[in-house]
């Protein structure tokens, strides 16, 4: 098991470790539903060094990511980021990631810790474009900085003008003292904030200087146990759950990161997929009578029958409810539809909603 | 970690507390801990007869979802409703206010079997 440039901090603050995507990550310190409150109402500090990080070099580099990415990065200007996804061949998604430019020849894609090696070498094999791709992932080190007090926390740290940084942009500069940080107007809590790239020699001194630039706003550690009730109540998804090599963008509702102006790897299936229109979709929804959905969980229809499946649910720290992601056939996906989710082999009742879950 | 040496322990983390024929059950410092915040208890087993190692209810905390285990056999007689709206309780006072079910005993004999507070501490290493 692989270790991130903070590992021991975390296990000295007392975390909770487990094992995900190969590393030993902090699950959560002093609880999910507290943590979880920080990042919605001030400020708190995710390790998120597990996400790989792939440098494309040359002219080739947007030629490369337009073929092998659905969302349309010619749209993309030095400094700006955007949320993407590789098709794979066969109508599902290899994986969903990030696409920083840097310049006009130079961009850096942002994936999954637990598909490194396959987007690695998905990219790879459509690489005739003569682009020079390195993998960075094990120098470089992330920590996300999420919520609503992110910018006050973090500004005593470098003399970019945080709050005035629009949502999915980014600038590289000093950063604690430090050169070359890239400081990213990015996250996956929908509370606002900061992700912040540097090379691993670092971690230790950026680390203590965001905790000490962020003590007067009650800055705290947050575990992988808050990240996904934070996403969750979003209705973001987590690749592995909600998307993985089986879920067409069209079903997950990444119509919107899907763009038919280009030629990309199975554009074409896709488009056509989108003119038939899809048989499933992903849906939200809450429960109605009580019950915690879970990965997996049968849904059904008042009978009984099987009309899809839970990829993902919690209790909403925020709302005080349970909710859970699934895929539905396309008949029960629209809002305030009543489904019922096999729990214990009992229905129970719950109905569709509107994304996000937590409005803020 | 505190286990009361009054109590007998699981190797699944439940607790029992006998009082005359009837005990109150519920899960351990350690479960607790080891769970998470937890936010629902689905107990679907009251007025039921139920033996000895035999699921009585779920424990639900943000992550997961945990199956409840009886130490002893008996009939459940009662859920304790206050962990219906709040369920934290089991967090913070596990084995006071986060009691879980009261059962009648079918054999009281059963509950001389089960660990001391010193051979639970031991299996899960406080």
């Amino acid at each position: 098991m692989k270790n991130t440039a903070l590992t021991q901090t975390h296990i000295a603050l007392g975390a909770k470790m487990v094992p995900f995507a190969g590393y030993n990550m902090p699950v959560q310190y002093a609880g999910i539903n507290v943590e979880h409150e920080t990042v919605r109402k001030s400020v708190g500090v995710f390790d998120v060094s597990h996400m790989g990080e792939f440098i494309l070099k040359g002219e080739g580099a947007l030629g490369l990511i337009q073929k092998v990415t659905s969302n349309d990065a010619s749209k993309l200007y030095d400094g700006k980021v955007q949320y993407s996804c590789l098709p794979n061949e066969q109508g599902g998604i290899v994986d969903d990631l990030l696409v920083y430019r840097i310049d006009e020849k130079t961009y850096m894609l942002v994936v999954n810790a637990s598909n490194i090696q396959k987007d690695w070498d998905w990219i790879s094999k459509y690489n005739t474009y003569g682009v020079d791709m390195k993998d960075i992932s094990d120098r470089t080190s992330l920590l996300a900085v999420q919520g609503p007090k992110a910018a006050q926390a973090l500004q005593s740290l470098t003399e970019v003008d945080l709050s005035a940084m629009e949502y999915y942009t980014f600038v590289k500069g000093k950063f604690a003292g430090i050169d070359n940080v890239l400081i990213s107007a990015t996250g996956y809590t929908g509370a606002g904030g900061f992700e912040i790239y540097f090379d691993n020699e670092h971690a230790d001194a950026i680390w203590k200087a965001i905790f000490e630039a962020g003590a007067p706003f009650g800055i705290q550690p947050i575990g992988l146990g808050a990240r996904d009730t934070l996403r969750l109540e979003m209705g973001f998804c987590l690749y592995g759950n909600d998307i993985d090599d089986t879920t067409s963008p069209l079903e997950a509702g990444l119509g919107w990161i899907t763009k038919f102006t280009k030629d990309f790897v199975n554009s074409a299936n896709l488009a056509a997929q989108k003119q038939e229109g899809v048989k499933r979709k992903l849906v939200g929804f809450e429960m109605i009578d009580r019950g915690i959905p879970r990965h997996d969980y049968e849904i059904c229809d008042a009978v009984g029958n099987t009309i899809g499946k839970v990829t993902s649910g919690t209790q909403s720290p925020s709302l005080q409810k349970a909710i859970g992601l699934g895929y539905v056939h396309t008949d029960f996906a629209k809002e305030t539809t009543e489904i019922f989710i096999k729990i214990r082999e009992q229905l129970v009742k719950a109905q569709i909603v509107k994304f996000p879950f937590y409005k803020g | 970690m505190n286990f009361p040496s009054e109590l007998k322990y699981t190797s699944d983390h439940e607790w029992i507390r006998v009082e005359g024929n009837q005990a109150y059950v519920g899960i351990t410092d350690f479960a607790q801990r080891e769970l998470g915040d937890i936010v629902y208890i689905d107990i679907n087993s009251v007025g039921k007869s139920v033996t000895k190692e035999e699921v009585f209810g779920t424990v639900e905390a943000v992550k997961t979802v945990s199956d409840l285990f009886m130490p002893v056999s008996g009939t459940v007689v009662e859920f304790n409703k206050k962990l219906d709206t709040n369920p934290e309780l089991v967090n913070q006072d596990p084995y006071g206010d986060g009691w879980m079910v009261k059962i009648e005993l079918a054999d009281a004999a059963q509950v001389a079997q089960l660990m001391s507070a010193d051979e639970y501490a031991s299996q899960v290493g406080a």
